[in-house]
């Protein structure tokens, strides 16, 4: 049962392209521009346009593309669901009719047009996590949201809260298969029954997790304590990010293409 | 004489309905010194409170009463207690419960990041402090793909990071097997030889204890014996009755001197016996 042993967190692929050296900040800023941009523009002319920058990107990042597109793939209900509801929902010229189901003209474009923004919007925020460390993303998003501690948003607690998931997310798995394996040892059956039968037989499961997870954020904050950690004032960072010359081309090449883009098309 | 590091002076402490206890004391008129340089073992079997004492040494808990002074600091002063904290690490039992960081030089830079310490400098320590324990290899590694002796030689790096003057070890092997164990024991005893790291190591296993320059044997709440491991470990009733074992070679001289053979107290080490058996070689 070795079930969770091919878990990784995030989907970050190391290397050492530019897109990987860029600061995590431009990143960040770069995929919200994109998000934006994306309700912005609507029509196929301005979707290819950004299609073409975000392939451009995926090249430069030397990550291959089927790691790019394989993020679709748990999406792939959602837009088979938009495309339909598009189709069949949208009054206009009716191309075909079967008993009270019509497929229009208007709805075919609709459905392909919400398709392609769903899909460009994955790949996307995907390139930004795959070319990303966790540990990298969580010191972006602590640097970018520093200015709003003055309107009470706790940023260097947001980050570290975000690291110390990520550093007990493999505990927790580990711990979980270890629980899991003493509980079938017992008789406990985890895999046939119901829907409702298997949710009942993970609480002999989820118990003890939980158990452990508090005692463990017990025996953590005490080392923490133990460490001088007293919240983020005066602390320093053992690498402070640095906003680079190529950091600052890089994002002003992606405000002047959103910038075009969102004007004309 | 110099000034002890480590001073508790009539330290008593009950864990009140606040700290989750029913209002037994757990120390009682707690009195003893620590020197610079020393290593100091603490023995104890389960809930003799041994613990507390380790928590009280960096200010974790304050003395209900009694005074704890660490390196001219008293504990109960709120305003020092960061700076104890520094001079006094602490290494807990659980490894998995105390690295902070998804990666070992991230985890070693944790303590020096809350002093305030700038990148340049920590960086050195972080190197420094892996050398030391000889983790240093294991730099990008994440906690979870090592194993508990190597967890806990990082927490230890984690500590000695901070530059402290003193370490706690609490239990640092009790979840550990025997390699991870004897890993452990002989990184702090080489940090106590090298880096001249005063260290209280608390402990339940007796061969833990040997190599210590002095031992100090605790039972509900208060301590009962203090000496030498070897003026300790010849009192081998009193430990029995104590709950504590005595270690194995101890316990075979012992069986031989009861059978009528002449064989003097305080044995320790095998190498001991064997140079008392055969004494040619």
């Amino acid at each position: 049962m070795r079930m969770f042993r091919s878990v990784t967190i995030g989907q970050h692929i190391p290397g050492d392209s530019i897109i990987h050296r860029l600061d995590p900040r431009t990143k960040i800023l770069s995929a919200i521009l994109l998000i934006v941009l994306l309700f912005v523009v609507n029509g196929f002319a301005g979707y290819g346009l950004v299609a073409l920058a975000i392939a451009l990107v995926v090249r430069a990042s030397r990550i291959p593309g089927k790691f790019v597109l394989r993020g679709i793939r748990p999406l792939m209900m959602i837009l088979i669901l938009t495309l339909a509801l598009h189709l069949f929902m949208t009054d206009g010229r009716v191309i075909f009719q079967f008993f009270f189901l019509k497929v229009t003209w208007e709805g075919l474009v609709r459905g392909l047009l919400m398709g392609t923004r769903l899909i460009l919007l994955i790949m996307g925020t995907s390139m930004l996590t795959l070319t990303t460390s966790p540990m990298q993303l969580t010191d972006g998003i602590e640097t970018l949201l520093r200015p709003g501690k003055k309107i009470g948003i706790p940023a260097h607690e947001l980050a570290m809260m975000m690291t110390i998931a990520l550093r007990f997310i493999p505990t927790l798995l580990e711990e979980t298969e270890k629980i899991m394996k003493a509980q079938m040892a017992r008789g406990a059956d985890f895999q046939s029954g119901g829907l409702m039968q298997r949710a009942k037989s993970l609480i002999p499961l989820l118990v003890p997790l939980f158990v452990n997870a508090f005692r463990r954020a017990d025996d953590l904050a005490i080392a923490m304590e133990a460490r001088g950690y007293r919240g983020g004032e005066g602390r320093t960072k053992l690498r402070e990010l640095q906003f680079q010359q190529h950091d600052l081309v890089a994002l002003f090449l992606v405000v002047v293409f959103s910038v075009l883009v969102g004007v004309f098309f | 004489m110099t000034e002890p590091l480590i001073r508790f002076s009539d330290v008593s402490f009950i864990y009140t309905k606040t700290h989750g206890g029913e209002g037994l004391p757990a120390l009682k008129d707690i009195n003893f010194e620590v020197f610079e340089g020393e290593f100091v073992a603490v023995l104890g079997h389960n809930g003799s409170g041994k613990s507390t004492l380790a928590k009280h040494v960096n200010a974790l808990l304050t003395p209900t009463s009694g005074q704890v002074v660490v390196a001219g600091l008293d504990t109960a002063d709120q305003e020092k207690v960061w700076e104890i904290r520094q001079k006094v690490g602490m290494v807990f039992q659980n490894p998995d419960n105390q690295l902070v960081a998804t990666t070992v030089e991230e985890d070693v830079a944790f303590g020096p990041e809350n002093l305030g310490i700038p990148s340049a400098e920590i960086e050195e320590r972080i190197a420094a402090a892996l050398q030391a324990v000889d983790m240093l290899s294991y730099r990008l590694h994440s906690p979870h793909q090592l194993s508990g002796g190597q967890k806990q030689r990082v927490a230890i790096a984690g500590v000695i990071s901070m530059l402290p003057k003193c370490i706690v070890l609490d239990e640092p092997t009790a979840m550990l097997d025997p390699a991870g164990r004897s890993e452990v024991i002989s990184t702090i005893h080489r940090l106590n030889k090298e880096e001249q790291i005063t260290v209280l190591h608390i402990t339940h296993h007796m061969d833990e204890v040997i190599g210590a320059d002095r031992v100090i044997v605790m039972d509900e709440g208060s301590i009962v014996m203090q000496g030498t491991p070897r003026q300790v470990f010849s009192q081998v009733d009193l430990l029995r009755s104590l709950h504590l074992d005595v270690p194995q070679v101890t316990d075979l001289a012992e069986r031989l001197r009861n059978r009528g053979h002449r064989v003097p107290q305080g044995i320790l080490t095998v190498k001991e016996m064997v140079m008392l058996l055969c004494p040619s070689d």
